[in-house]
């Protein structure tokens, strides 16, 4: 957590003093008009002006007046920058005048379609007609007609006649998402927003066009029609769809969600959401969802009371305990809350006796790496001299992180090496690009910070590699963005690439960029082998935490990859799977599918029936997001809450009171009889979430979240209130009496409060292997395979939404031109790539940009599809060679 | 990159390096383009769109800022009559409503031959010639009922050939110079 | 056709030929250039602003202090205006198809004098046979020596870009036509801070001048900047290219030595104007480009003269002068004005946008004969709220000043023919008939 109060303090010593309407106020140096006069509660209407996004000072709206060397003048506040002793006139008669006439100028063709249009009741057009305008229109005559609406992308309709051509749309696209898909058409009033005629506007961040758009020309496919503002409850949640944990309000009519707006969080989203985040709820009301529990009698899953499904799970789980507490497995739970998860690993691990416990799906890094690593904020790296990325296609995978970082290099706040076996959406930001084959970052890893330069680098990249040495320095002020770059190739070369940059450049911190929504929050309440909550191992644990959790597992666990093995072998006989999907999720096809044949009891806590848990014995409905309250914690181990704004469907029951009642009919209640309590028990027993309890986070000042460990000598910066104009849907669905219910609880007073938190210093770090963990030599005549993931995949959440289904892109294989040639193929030709586990016919495309060693793809979940890449990739092995054959 | 021709994708290229910033010749390009095809058709605004390094949405939403670039097909001579003051004090409604009606079409539209489209044009710069035309961007006037008509049937004889070239057309005479000249520290592309 | 004293620009243009290199060359093409090449640019620019050359674009301001506003860094550009197309202006268009060595040689003595590295020509695309020949002039100017590196055997080198328009208006404003130079849509940027001479042509230093301003440099260069300015009078130095156009006998362009001539004696002599088309009176007169408030019959005595237009409240501005007779209706003249702007507005700026089309709906409704008493006040109001105070010089809502140049002609109109307005609400249409 950054010191912003403490900045902006010092910063006032260096503030000017300008007069706004008489008044003197302090500004900071090169702010603009209309926000130094907002900071003391001077509200100058605007429509173009939006605080994400360079000012254009178009629509004229801001008009005050100034002064200059020639007296007072017009100037627009949004755009103009304020100087020491300027003088500002909001509310005098010429700038009323002016921003009257501005207003009825927005009116003369601005259709009256109010009672019709989605934005009726949360409209900046509207309330500052009220406000700011004239009280009527002199124009008679006839306004300008468009056909209307028409579909401009695949969430978004556009209605040209409400288009007041501010371009806060057409910036976004450019500006902030780097996606100039749209863009202004024509000219004077024939202004209209266009994509290109062949290429609608898709964009992975569109939705944020909708959001901003200060009228309704802009609407949500999903959202049309489906509410009116004043219909709308909403509460202040966080988005469970990827790990950056975007804050979010979460709206509902009529006891259905229908819509999610990005909050203005300064150290997380900054007001932007994705696509897939922003309508993810959907995915509530899918065909597929589970709302009652059922039990596997003969071939078919059969609907249950809860009793039977819990006794039938129950017996399972005491008869293997019995036998092995170590033939029982626990998979999952990186999408569950901090409660849910610990509630599970507490069961795990004390009651049942087993530590074979693993939230990632051998799709992650080893977490004795994520939780072992210095860490390093969202707003740390986006200022950090230098940031190293080795992991995905971040646009793709943790899409608002993208954003981030984005914008900071741009901004040149932060100079960017990426260290990937292919090109990814940041590529061309980067100061430097070190390209590896798969299953061999170690050895460049070691070349970027050792003492000597990588043995074997010549030509340009031995000119990259001393470019980006120069550039990395000492490594003072470095954050190393981390994840999996690929899921063709093992973690643990990724992780020994960590160790190395860890240990050539102590001061550098680390970033996680594993990306399922809770996966930091799921290990560091212990899901893991070898781990205790709060990240420490389980052989240091505290006092506090045997006091609660009794005896702990003796024999050390295994984890998800060890866990398919053994269970494939016939090891282990009950799987439970956390709201995770192995067969489409884990990497090597082939184990998955051959552990959970094996497996002879599969419990699943799903909320969707997906492909393993079609096939498991028992499946528990449990809640999904916007139906659950509590806390997660995200990449950066910010914990915030999340919370319940739609009832649950049938008898649905959240994870954390699963495990309770598991445990009870164990004979071993968890002790914990309020998610409240569940909060506070961690923080008393996981070291690093010492001090964050229910009270802390119920604060309305840490709405942005809390970063753990907590640093109470810190002061935080207080949430950013909510900007009216900037993001129309939120405040006013709260002043017509929605309170935005913060977290989990009741609402919560707006003081802030003094907080004893004790001081957190981990007992025993996790320590992690330094070990080499590199790929043998690639052969002559094999290339090596990279998948990574996409936005849009097979998996449930795309697949249960309606908007989202069938956005997956059917994948094709990425080869360079040259080694098209040589198998004398043309582009979109399909090939056949063999590996050592299986092989696929899939369609290829030139691309220049991919390595001549390396062939790449995105990650499926077809399980059972035709063209199933995963198919390809062997759990023990670190890289995947694959042969290219013609057909 | 497949549209333009392969002659006019080496004038396209050069075209993009005499400027500092490729994007410059963003328009310079769709004029190429409209001389090569008659108007500026999806797949050439996706051509320049690569060779200016923008998003093809961009090429479409500057080109559409410009009255002289036409994204949808218009008649070989483009017949835009002037219609601002000085022409209009000197007849210059008259003569557009008898090209409509003796070409039997609207402003904005094209003859069913696809010979010509009739355009309402702001001040052409040629009020010396009031009531005046352009065809294809050539002038004439000053122009009544039956001068208009003349012209028109110039136009269909190929009377005219030399004057008026097909529509898109600007420079018959290309750059013969690439830039010599390299200024120091000049903006990188 | 020219009265008062030899002709500058337009002192080649009695050769059918004026625009090919050879009668460009044997008529002392160039000569200027090698002359400035033997001075130090400070001294070309000190001749210049002797000549106190007023920019010919629309503005007036003198072409030297321009040059000495901008801002010292290693990269400058020289932007040369021939976007010509403020209605009833006609006078580049002539320079561009008649004698375009002479921008060219102009441009490069500018180029030479601020110390640009390249140079850029902004030719209206409308002007297809100009724009052809200043390509042919551009490769014959690199033949001959005159472009490229080390001009004439100098240490000074230009590159220079000769770029079609695409038809706007408004990429005649400069930071318009700044960005449309750059690829984009013409949308003029906000001043301050985007001047051009601190943040131009992709945000380095820029000078951009009319093309008449720089056909003037060889003949300031080859005669001395104190010979221009002995010629017009006080602030209005040299011989300026005015056009005349409306309902005159003569409608064309006069070279005229600025200040001497009245714009009685422009539409009235024989040798100019050749009096009113028709025989009848001279109803009203626009005196620089439809952006001016029009002048009735009170002003044909004030000479052609910056300063004394300005004082007089309106503009010499792009030196057009549209004369309206007494079978002009005034509502319908100041409709198609508004028009034009609505057409032409770039449509960033809401009183802009909106407002020309509001202005135009309600002239259009008045010259119909469906206009009300209180349109004549609602006019003054909409126009206000434009430029508040409808005043000379306007002040402005909007960004450029193509928005406070709408109410120029309505606001002048009603001033002076309120009851022409009025006649045609009462009487339910145009006394002197439909259109
Ligand atoms: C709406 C508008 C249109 C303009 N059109 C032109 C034009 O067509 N040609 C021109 O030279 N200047 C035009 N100007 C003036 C230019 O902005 C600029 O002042 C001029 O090119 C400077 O050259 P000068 O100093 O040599 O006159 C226009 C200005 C405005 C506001
Ligand atoms: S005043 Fe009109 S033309 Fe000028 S910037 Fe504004 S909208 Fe564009
Ligand atoms: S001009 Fe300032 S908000 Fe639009």
């Amino acid at each position: 957590m950054t010191d912003i109060r403490a900045r902006s303090s010092e910063a006032a010593e260096e503030m000017i003093s300008i007069t706004v309407d008489g008044t003197p106020i302090k500004a900071h140096p090169g702010e603009l008009i209309i926000a130094a006069a907002e900071r003391e509660g001077v509200f100058v209407p605007r429509f173009c002006y939006h605080p994400r996004m360079e000012p254009v000072g178009m629509c004229r709206m801001c008009l005050v007046e100034v002064s200059g060397p020639r007296g007072f003048s017009l100037q627009p506040a949004c755009f103009l920058k304020v100087a020491d002793g300027l003088e500002v006139l909001t509310n005098s008669d010429k700038a009323r005048k002016a921003q009257e006439g501005v207003l009825e100028f927005l009116l003369v063709n601005h259709p009256l379609d109010c009672p019709v249009c989605d934005k009726g009741g949360e409209c900046p057009l509207q309330d500052q007609a009220l406000s700011h305008g004239p009280g009527e229109s002199r124009f008679v005559e006839e306004k300008r007609h468009w056909a209307k609406p028409i579909e401009i992308g695949h969430f978004v309709e556009l209605d040209r006649e409400r288009c007041i051509q501010c371009a806060r749309c057409t910036r976004f696209a450019d500006e902030i998402a780097g996606d100039a898909e749209i863009d202004m058409s024509a000219r004077g009033d024939l202004i209209e927003i266009s994509p290109f005629p062949t290429k609608p506007f898709n964009s992975y961040f569109s939705g944020n066009t909708i959001q901003i758009c200060p009228v309704g020309a802009l609407t949500a496919a999903p959202y049309r029609f489906k509410a009116r503002p004043w219909d709308l409850e909403q509460v202040e949640s966080t988005c469970t769809t990827c790990s950056v944990g975007c804050r979010h309000v979460a709206q509902s009519s009529a006891g259905k969600l229908v819509r999610f707006l990005g909050i203005d969080s300064d150290p997380v989203n900054q007001s932007w959401l994705c696509d897939k985040g922003r309508f993810s709820f959907e995915t509530l009301y899918g065909e597929h969802r589970v709302t009652q529990p059922m039990l596997r009698k003969g071939d078919a899953l059969v609907e249950v009371r809860w009793h039977e499904a819990l006794a039938a799970a129950t017996t399972a789980l005491r008869d293997a305990q019995a036998a092995d507490a170590a033939s029982i497995a626990v998979v999952g739970g990186a999408r569950f809350s901090n409660e849910d998860a610990y509630a599970w690993a507490k069961l795990a691990k004390s009651v049942l006796g087993t530590d074979s416990v693993d939230a990632q799906l051998g799709d992650g890094l080893p977490a004795e790496t994520v939780l072992g690593l210095p860490r390093a904020t969202i707003d740390e790296a986006c200022s950090a001299r230098v940031v190293i990325l080795l992991g995905p296609d971040l646009r793709e995978e943790l899409p608002v992180l993208f954003l981030r970082l984005r914008a900071a290099a741009l901004a040149n706040a932060t100079k960017l090496v990426e260290i990937s076996p292919v090109e990814t959406s940041l590529s061309s930001l980067a100061e430097v690009r070190l390209s590896y084959v798969p299953g061999e970052s170690r050895l460049l890893a070691e070349g970027l910070v050792g003492d000597s330069e990588q043995a074997e680098a010549e030509g340009d990249a031995l000119e990259d590699l001393r470019r980006a040495r120069a550039l990395i320095g000492d490594g003072s002020d470095v954050v190393v963005v981390l994840g999996r770059p690929s899921l063709a190739e093992s973690g643990e070369t990724i992780a020994s690439s960590a160790a190395a940059l860890h240990a050539g450049l102590p001061g550098a911190r680390f970033l996680s960029a594993l990306r399922r929504a809770n996966v930091h929050g799921a290990l560091d309440m212990g899901l893991a082998p070898g781990v205790a909550p709060g990240r420490v191992a389980l052989a240091s644990a505290s006092e506090e935490l045997t006091r609660e959790w009794g005896e702990l597992p003796l024999s050390a666990g295994r984890d998800a990859t060890h866990i398919l093995q053994s269970a494939a072998a016939g090891d282990i006989a009950v799987l439970v799977l956390l709201g995770a999907d192995p067969l489409s999720d884990f990497p090597d096809r082939s184990l998955a599918k051959a552990a959970l044949e094996r497996v002879p009891f599969v419990l699943s806590l799903a909320t969707n029936l997906d492909a393993s848990s079609s096939g498991a014995t028992v499946v528990l409905p449990v809640t999904a997001d916007g139906e659950r309250s509590g806390t997660t914690t995200n990449l950066e181990g910010r914990v915030s809450r999340l919370a319940a704004k739609v009832a649950t469907p049938g008898v649905v029951w959240a994870p954390w009171i699963v495990a309770t009642e598991i445990g009870a009919r164990l004979g071993a209640p968890l002790g914990a009889a309020t998610l409240e309590s569940l909060t506070d028990e961690i923080s008393r027993v996981a070291p690093a979430y010492a001090g964050v309890d229910a009270a802390l986070l119920g604060d309305a000042d840490r709405r942005d979240g809390v970063v753990v460990p907590f640093d109470k000598s810190l002061v935080a910066s207080l949430p950013r209130p909510i900007d009216p104009i900037a993001t129309p849907g939120i405040t006013s669905v709260f002043e017509q009496g929605a309170p935005i219910r913060v977290g989990t609880g009741e609402p919560v007073g707006g003081q802030s409060q003094e907080f004893e938190v004790p001081n957190a210093t981990p007992a025993t770090a996790l320590v992690m292997s330094s070990a080499v963990v590199v790929a043998p030599r690639l052969d002559a005549y094999s290339q090596r395979l990279v998948l990574g993931r996409s936005l849009y995949d097979e998996g449930t959440l795309v697949e249960t939404s309606p908007s989202m289904q069938g956005l997956a892109s059917s994948p094709t294989l990425r080869v360079h031109p040259s080694e098209l040639a040589k198998l004398g193929v043309t582009s979109g030709d399909k090939v056949r790539v063999r590996s050592a586990s299986g092989s696929v016919e899939i369609a290829t495309t030139a691309d220049e940009s991919i390595d001549r060693h390396v062939v790449a793809s995105r990650f499926t979940q077809d399980v059972a599809g035709e063209c199933d890449l995963a198919a390809l990739i062997e759990a023990s092995l670190l890289a995947t060679d694959v042969r290219l054959e013609t057909i | 990159m497949a549209h333009l021709s392969e002659e006019n994708l080496v004038r396209a290229r050069r075209l993009a390096e005499i400027y500092p910033k490729s994007r410059s010749a963003l328009i310079p390009l769709c004029h190429l383009a409209q001389a090569q095809d008659g108007y500026l058709s999806e797949e050439a605004m996706e051509d320049i769109a690569e060779l200016c390094g923008v998003s093809p949405a961009e090429v479409y939403g500057t080109a559409s800022f410009y009255d002289m670039l036409h994204t949808e097909p218009v008649g070989r001579y483009v017949v835009a009559v002037c219609t601002n003051i000085a022409c209009m004090l000197n007849g210059a409604y008259e003569v557009l409503e008898h090209a409509e009606s003796s070409l039997g079409i609207g402003v904005g539209q094209t003859t069913d031959d696809g010979l010509f489209t009739i355009e309402d044009a702001e001040c052409l710069a040629g009020c010396d010639l009031a009531p005046c035309v352009q065809v294809n961007h050539r002038f004439f006037g000053p122009l009544d009922a039956a001068g208009f008509d003349g012209l028109v049937a110039d136009l269909r004889s190929g009377a005219l050939a030399d004057i008026v070239p097909a529509h898109g057309v600007l420079s018959r005479v290309d750059r013969s110079n690439g830039l010599e000249v390299d200024p120091v520290g000049d903006v990188a592309r | 056709m020219i009265t008062n004293a030899a002709p500058i620009v337009t002192r080649r243009l009695g050769y059918d030929d004026s625009h090919t290199r050879e009668r460009y060359l044997a008529t002392g093409g160039y000569d200027g250039l090698r002359k400035a090449l033997t001075l130090q640019p400070e001294q070309v620019a000190e001749e210049v602003n002797k000549a106190s050359l007023l920019g010919r674009g629309g503005a007036g301001f003198p072409a030297g202090r321009k040059w000495s506003m901008l801002r010292k860094a290693s990269i400058a550009y020289l932007v040369v205006n021939g976007d010509e197309s403020e209605p009833a202006t006609f006078k580049d268009h002539l320079l561009v198809e008649r004698d375009p060595h002479q921008i060219i040689e102009g441009t490069i003595i500018a180029a030479y004098a601020i110390g640009a590295t390249k140079a850029f020509i902004f030719c209206r695309g409308e002007f297809a046979l100009g724009f052809e020949r200043l390509i042919q002039a551009c490769n014959e100017a690199y033949e001959h020596g005159a472009l490229g590196p080390r001009i004439f055997d100098s240490e000074f080198s230009l590159d220079l870009v000769i770029h079609p328009g695409a038809g706007a208006y408004i990429c005649g404003e400069e930071t318009a036509l700044i960005e449309s130079l750059e690829g984009k849509r013409g949308f003029p940027r906000i001043k301050p801070p985007s001047f051009p001479a601190v943040m131009g042509l992709y945000g380095e230093p820029t000078v951009v001048n009319n093309i008449e301003t720089v056909s003037n440099l060889p003949w300031i260069v080859e005669n001395g900047g104190e010979a221009f300015a002995a010629l017009g009078e006080g602030s209005s130095t040299g011989t300026r290219l005015f056009a005349l156009s409306g309902r005159v006998n003569r409608p064309g362009w006069y070279e005229l030595e600025m200040s001497k001539t009245t714009f009685r004696d422009l539409i009235f002599d024989p040798s100019l104007g050749g009096g009113v088309r028709g025989g009848g009176d001279v109803k009203a007169f626009i005196p620089g480009g439809v952006s001016a408030p029009w002048f009735g019959p009170d002003q044909l005595d004030l000479g052609l003269d910056q300063d004394a237009v300005g004082k007089a409240g309106s503009m010499l501005g792009s030196g057009s002068i549209v004369v309206m007779d007494d079978t002009t209706c005034v509502v319908r003249a100041a409709w198609r004005i508004t028009r034009f702007f609505r057409r032409e507005s770039c449509g960033q700026c809401t009183p802009c946008r909106e407002g020309s089309g509001w202005l135009e709906k309600i002239l259009q409704r008045i010259e119909q004969g469906y206009g009300r008493e209180e349109d004549l006040d609602l006019l003054m109001d909409v126009c206000d709220n434009i430029s508040p105070g409808v005043s000379w010089p306007p002040q402005q809502t909007t960004i450029c000043v193509l928005g406070p140049s709408i109410p120029s002609s309505i606001a002048s109109g009603i001033r002076m023919f309120r009851d022409e307005f009025l006649a045609h609400i009462t009487g339910g249409g145009c006394p002197m008939g439909s259109h």
